[in-house]
């Protein structure tokens, strides 16, 4: 499976390689449009880059449904049974994990079930270099929950992703999921 | 000219506050506070900056957290709303060439606006009141940790800014439909559907020769139908205030009332659907409308494929009212349709609405050529690309499997946010004051094109620079809204706050410029009442 680093990977290419180039478009066109030469514009150009763009639009989430595994398995995430599931609960900044350490095997589908008690938390995994695994939102009064396929083994921290006040800053889980072989 | 007579003065003394009519002196206002509260802005946020690099021991991190939630809401409203609609105020009457229905209104819009935001600020400063700008359910009615009277004022304030800024939407669309005194009755309805982009979507269907004329140009229905978004999330905003003052009602009375009592997700739904007609709405319409306006001025040419521009704008409008399901990508609560069909797919067609206003403003300009790189011009072609760099690293983070991992993250803020404010609107902003600036001041000669100069080159390579290195801390895992204290993004961090120190710089060297261009006395002058009474937009010749 695509690992998320790999994904963002790919992002930071596309954009950069976008950026540099729509940067130099604007350097050539800011220096062309105060020289002489040819000034009009073919509609057929404009009608061109209408279309360009409506296919771009539509092509990035069909790109991304066949490329991104978790994108798929969590619009159908009611209808796939979990190989293991943690309910997490979460009240006064502060994670009431199910145990001291989660444990879960390669390639098992998880289940993380996180409800709050009080405030609007957030739930990230992330690696030890700090790097993002996926994170969701914790609202209070609804069910929040993610299904995750973990395809190499590691030990990540959890940490909330939302703000909840100043108290909520430092809500960290150091180490508390392990995925084994 | 001596330096000291300069900087009382202005250049050549070329500026007199005594000349200018009441819209001018208004307008004026609107801009010059504008900028201030933007200086407020940027050292919040230079301060910001550095305490990502390493924590300052006089800042507490409550202070910290009072400022984060104050800097949002400063920059767009104290700065954003006060320069955008002191603008407006004076471009609508301008180009239909018929006085403003109220000056007495925009008079009120500018004190509530300029007194509410202080009143926010200040509360969120003292108080260390600090929901952020999103406001969360239950958070802004936790007084666990927020004093509940700090949190009062900062409601009052915000409450204040959308009474002024409903007497901004009052006034802008009384101005477009009233009749001025001696005039020939006006058309209300045909200048509204006109205005709303009604006829100039009709016109897209129409054989040519039965195309309606426009009744108002495109800026002017840019600014109508932007001013529609303003007053839809001043309601929203209004309504979500009152709902917290309830609260805050309740607690300072000795009720604890029920936080349960609102749905946390249904809350976040219609905040975010009034809170991105700003961000999602009329940001897109008037940044759009004023390049046209600028496209058109600059070149003295007629806009490129205007029906489109026109038709763009209308589905804009529309677009901005059913987008706001991106901002709830990762609430797992969130129906699914909502996500893909809200959040994924009428998101992509801001790439298109913006993408057409992009390429039809080069065009425009480009069918000018040989143009001079004056003021505007270049400020202009900066606002274009902070808008091509934003509006697709926003697109990328409204997808359903990208946003999983860039939700909350340094990506949000940086690429997409503060390239989209800093770049795009402040820079397409600049551009409206540099070239506005003479005719507002009837004549006042800019004090150095060297500050200028480095006014542009800085703004845009610190906000660029500081969005990029941003971004790059958010593909590595850094969250937004939070704080780390151990170093864990430090060479990122120094290379942004190195970035925002360019955009202080910027700021400097552009208000220094302003000061010695008017001078101090003339800067005075415009908040003393008008010498002038007359209803004329600027002085008759």
């Amino acid at each position: 499976m695509v690992d998320s680093n790999t994904v963002l990977f790919g992002q930071t290419l596309i954009y950069t390689f976008y950026a540099l180039a729509i940067i130099l478009l604007m350097a050539w066109f800011g220096y062309r449009v105060t020289t002489h030469g040819p000034s009009k514009v073919k509609p057929a150009f404009f009608y061109t880059f209408v279309g360009f763009l409506i296919l771009l639009g539509v092509s990035i989430h069909m790109v991304t449904l066949h490329t991104i595994p978790w994108k798929p398995m969590d619009m159908e995430r009611a209808d796939i049974k979990a190989d293991k599931v943690f309910d997490i609960s979460v009240q006064n900044h502060k994670f009431q994990l199910p145990a001291e350490k989660m444990m879960i095997k390669t390639n098992d589908k998880v289940l993380f079930n996180v409800t709050s008690g009080d405030l609007t938390y957030g739930f990230g995994l992330f690696r030890n270099d700090n790097t993002m695994v996926f994170q969701m939102q914790v609202l209070p009064g609804h069910n929040n929950d993610i299904l995750w396929q973990f395809d190499r083994p590691g030990v990540y921290s959890i940490r909330s992703t939302e703000y909840s006040g100043p108290d909520g800053v430092f809500m960290v889980e150091k180490d508390v999921v392990e995925v084994t072989d | 000219m001596s330096y000291i007579n300069t900087l009382m003065n202005g250049e050549q003394g070329l500026f007199k506050h005594t000349s200018l009519t009441p819209l001018q002196k208004i307008t004026l206002r609107f801009v010059v506070v504008g900028l201030l509260y933007y200086g407020l802005v940027v050292i919040e946020g230079m301060i910001m900056r550095m305490y990502a690099v390493s924590p300052i021991e006089a800042v507490t991190t409550n202070q910290y957290f009072a400022i984060l939630t104050a800097h949002p809401l400063v920059g767009i409203f104290g700065s954003t709303y006060l320069i955008v609609f002191g603008a407006f105020l004076f471009l609508v009457p301008f180009l239909m060439n018929k006085p403003l229905w109220s000056i007495k209104m925009a008079n009120w819009t500018f004190w509530c606006i300029a007194i509410g935001t202080f009143i926010f600020w200040a509360a969120g400063f003292i108080s260390h009141y600090a929901p952020l700008y999103t406001l969360y359910w239950p958070l802004p009615a936790d007084f666990t940790q927020f004093s509940v009277v700090g949190g009062t004022f900062f409601i009052l304030g915000i409450a204040i800014v959308m009474v002024g800024t409903a007497l901004f939407v009052i006034n802008i669309f009384k101005t477009i439909l009233y009749t001025p005194n001696g005039w020939k009755k006006q058309p209300a309805s045909a200048l509204l559907g006109s205005a709303l982009g009604y006829s100039g979507f009709k016109n897209l269907f129409s054989k040519k020769k039965n195309r309606q004329e426009h009744l108002v140009s495109l800026p002017v229905a840019a600014i109508a139908r932007g001013t529609v978004d303003v007053a839809l999330n001043a309601a929203i905003i209004l309504f979500t205030g009152v709902l917290i003052l309830v609260y805050m009602v309740g607690a300072l009375l000795g009720f604890d009332l029920k936080e349960t009592a609102v749905d946390a997700l249904l809350y976040k739904n219609w905040f975010w659907w009034g809170l991105d007609l700003i961000a999602d709405g009329l940001v897109l319409i008037f940044v759009a409308g004023t390049w046209y306006l600028l496209a058109t001025l600059i070149t003295g040419k007629k806009l490129f494929m205007e029906n489109w521009a026109r038709a763009a704008l209308l589905i804009e409008l529309i677009v901005s009212w059913t987008v706001w399901s991106h901002h709830l990508m990762s609430d797992q609560a969130q129906p699914g349709w909502l996500k893909v069909v809200s959040g994924e797919m009428v998101t992509a067609f801001e790439l298109i609405t913006q993408g057409l206003a992009f390429f039809i403003t080069l065009a425009t300009l480009w069918s000018a050529r040989p143009l001079k790189m004056s003021n505007p011009l270049k400020f202009l072609l900066g606002g274009l690309l902070g808008f091509a760099l934003a509006v697709p690293a926003g697109i990328m983070q409204a997808d359903l499997g990208l946003n999983r991992i860039l939700h909350n993250t340094q990506w949000i803020i940086g690429p997409h946010v503060h390239v989209a404010i800093l770049i795009g609107l402040s820079m397409t902003l600049y551009s409206a004051i540099y070239f506005l600036l003479p005719i507002l001041t009837n004549g006042a000669k800019l004090y150095s094109q060297k500050l200028t100069n480095i006014h542009f080159w800085a703004h845009l390579i610190g906000g660029i620079g500081m969005g990029a290195f941003m971004g790059m801390a958010g593909l590595h895992g850094m969250l937004r809204r939070t704080l780390y204290i151990n170093g864990e993004f430090m060479p990122y961090m120094v290379l942004a706050a190195i970035s925002g120190a360019l955009l202080l710089i910027a700021f400097l060297a552009f208000l220094y410029n302003v000061i010695m261009t008017v001078g101090i006395n003339g800067l005075l002058g415009i908040f003393k009442a008008p010498a002038i009474k007359t209803e004329d937009l600027i002085p008759k010749a």
